[in-house]
């Protein structure tokens, strides 16, 4: 008995020594072909674990449009071949993954996903001058280093946090023709703050008048002091950059006191219509990255998408994964008329290059105006705005 | 707008939100007046209230005056209830244990409220209509107007029941002296079911009020409002009915000149300053009985 043991396991243990050489043999191969006719791009995110309909969202988006282009013909003959690591939100993994990725000889990467994550690839990347685009992370450190110096090779097509507080300043100043505003935020809240500040610095800029700045404390619900200061000031809008539970409360109670202005908040407002009655909310705008079904070029994706992937995965990020892989096509095209072949340094360079000068003309479908990316690459890009009308939050324009 | 108008309407949110803490802060110095017990529990009566207000009419579509009376029946059962169940057992032995008892009841209030309704805020539709009340150049909002006028209607008959009544007589007399009071024939325990009972209908009356004042339910409401009561339990005097009332109005008043000032990080700061002054100063607060200890 004992002998017919040793002799399976021997067997077993021969196969997988064979199996783990033949892998090996595989991966040197691929390396090998990286400069063929083939562009290999990086797909990176979770695509399993808690966070797997971000990272999912992100690989279905970004590989619809890469299909595409492959159907198409593929950029300057070649066809992109995508290498899809899935990093289970871990930071140790997702920097696995990218480094195998490079070995692979990936000339580009769209991702990582989840702002942690891409932080710790960021450095990574940087060192070897990797082209990349994340679709969803949005502290402001993915793109700039601890020194304060830029990481020229990493770009993102979502918007920033206090992005979103400029935007609500211009809406306010250019298509509501305001002179004043108040501002109310949550003290202590990064989210809140950031926003705030942004809104206050653009008001500045754009000669809007900030007559009264009030704050509050986590866990509130009485807010009618603040609310009667802001009141005797009579502002035409009233940025309130907070979460929609606290939101629903500020406005009620704000037009108990007769606060009259227009409310305007940022896409922590998502949901509020539950949170207050349809009267005191009627008329608020507040901005955010999506809209489901906003725009033809909205509705178009959404029925693509939803006809290869089913609906599960269709969220914001996979709109902005979808812009990202068109910017990288972009990118890419322009780098091939170079001649260098790809993943080499200087085609890498190309596309880093390329994204910033291709960007502008990308109509993508979050931002038909394009990406042009600022000093921080960060996307100066169309936001959705969303107006609250009839107990509902509806679609409003792109602003 | 003037800043004379704007001072008064800091008063007013002041004292709306005065009326509240007041309703709360009587059930609190009731009880502490009879079994000298700090019923910790009192504020999470308040929290099951506004969860039996949104039930009634979110989930059975109820009229909002039947869900107000369900808030406020629901509130005294189950004031009495937890005094059954917890305390009377307890009767007998050191306050401490009763202290704690009225802890754990707290923590299990808040945890069953969580475990049943989740931990999410739950909206309770409003159902007093906004508009504000013009007074002069003064605009008052319902919600304050009524929120004041049922407060003050429920201390007069709290006061009438107290000073009028054969209960409210005997209620005083176990106040004095349970003993005595026993020997005199009052039937201690009935009286302090009764004292609970009352409590929790001021609490669940209050319930109701904060639910048109800030119309959402969570299952942590109860804590925070439940010790700034007790702070304005403290401030008036505890086991003083006329002291929780004016102790009510006052931290209302306070928080709202706090907030008003731009400060309204140190609101809960501040209240709790008054806390630790009042028992350094005057630890029987502004209309409390001078306690004398006997030897």
């Amino acid at each position: 008995m004992k002998r017919v043991f040793a002799m399976v396991m021997a067997v077993v243990m021969a196969a997988v020594m064979f199996a783990g050489c033949s892998a090996g043999g595989n991966n040197n191969a691929s390396n090998n072909s990286g400069s063929g006719d083939t562009i290999k791009v990086g797909l990176l995110g979770p695509h399993s674990g808690e966070y797997a309909v971000y990272g999912l969202g992100v690989r279905n988006g970004a590989e619809l449009y890469f299909k595409k282009v492959n159907e198409a013909g593929g950029i300057n003959g070649k066809q992109i071949e995508l290498v899809v690591y899935d990093n289970k939100g871990d930071d140790t993994e997702a920097v696995t993954a990218f480094t195998r990725m490079v070995d692979e000889g990936v000339t580009a990467l769209v991702g990582d996903v989840l702002t942690g994550n891409t932080l710790a690839v960021v450095g990574e990347a940087n060192a070897v001058n990797m082209p990349m685009i994340t679709p969803s992370a949005t502290a402001a450190a993915v793109t700039v280093k601890e020194d304060g110096t830029v990481y020229s090779n990493v770009f993102r097509t979502c918007f920033i946090d206090p992005f979103q507080g400029e935007k609500m300043a211009a809406f306010a100043a250019e298509v509501l023709g305001v002179k004043t505003a108040a501002v109310f935020a949550q003290t202590g809240n990064d989210y809140a703050q950031g926003l705030a500040d942004a809104f206050k610095a653009k008001c500045a800029e754009l000669g809007v008048e900030i007559v009264a700045e009030e704050g509050y404390a986590k866990g509130d619900v009485d807010y009618k002091s603040q609310l009667t200061n802001i009141a005797a000031k009579n502002p035409e809008v009233v940025f309130c950059p907070n979460y929609y539970e606290d939101d629903g409360l500020i406005v009620t109670q704000a037009r108990q006191v007769g606060v009259t202005g227009t409310f305007l908040g940022g896409d922590g407002w998502s949901g509020v219509k539950n949170y207050a009655s349809a009267d005191v909310l009627e008329g608020s705008y507040y901005c955010s990255g999506y809209a489901p079904a906003s725009t033809d070029a909205v509705k178009q994706f959404e029925e693509e998408f939803v006809a290869a992937y089913g609906k599960d995965t269709l969220n914001m990020f996979a709109a902005t994964a979808y812009d990202a892989a068109m910017i990288m096509c972009a990118a890419l095209e322009k780098a091939e008329e170079t001649g260098y072949a790809p993943a080499s340094e200087e085609y890498k360079q190309a596309v880093i290059d390329a994204i910033r000068t291709e960007g502008p003309n990308v109509k993508g479908i979050t931002s038909e105006g394009g990406y042009t990316f600022d000093e921080y690459n960060n996307p100066i890009k169309d936001a959705v705005i969303i107006k609250v009308t009839g107990g509902e939050e509806v679609f409003d324009r792109m602003f | 707008m003037s800043v004379f108008t704007t001072i008064i309407k800091q008063l007013i949110n002041g004292l709306q939100s005065g009326s509240i803490y007041a309703l709360v802060a009587l059930g609190y110095s009731m009880v502490y007046g009879i079994i000298m017990l700090l019923n910790f529990a009192h504020g999470d009566v308040i929290m099951v209230g506004a969860y039996i207000a949104w039930m009634m009419m979110a989930r059975f579509a109820a009229n909002p005056i039947i869900a107000l009376i369900a808030a406020v029946i629901g509130c005294t059962v189950l004031g009495v209830l937890i005094e059954k169940a917890a305390y009377k057992p307890l009767r007998q032995s050191p306050r401490i244990s009763l202290l704690i008892t009225a802890i754990g009841v707290s923590y299990f209030l808040e945890n069953v409220a969580q475990l049943v309704f989740g931990a999410n805020a739950h909206v309770i539709p409003t159902f007093i209509d906004d508009t504000p009340i013009q007074l002069g150049q003064i605009a008052i909002p319902t919600t304050a107007l009524i929120t004041v006028i049922v407060a003050g209607i429920s201390m007069v008959a709290l006061n009438v029941l107290v000073k009028k009544t054969r209960m409210g007589k005997a209620m005083r007399a176990v106040s004095e002296d349970a003993g005595a009071a026993q020997l005199m024939g009052i039937n201690i325990n009935n009286t302090i079911s009764f004292t609970f009972a009352v409590g929790s209908a001021l609490a669940g009356i209050g319930s109701v009020l904060y639910c048109c004042a800030y119309p959402k339910a969570t299952p942590t409401m109860g804590s925070m409002l439940g010790l700034k009561a007790f702070v304005a339990a403290v401030l008036g005097g505890i086991g003083s009915i006329p002291g929780a009332m004016a102790g009510g109005f006052a931290i209302g008043i306070a928080e709202a000149l706090v907030s008003s000032a731009g400060l309204s990080e140190w609101k809960d700061g501040v209240v709790f300053a008054i806390l630790i002054v009042v028992l350094l100063v005057k630890p029987t607060g502004l209309m409390g009985r001078p306690m004398t200890e006997k030897v």
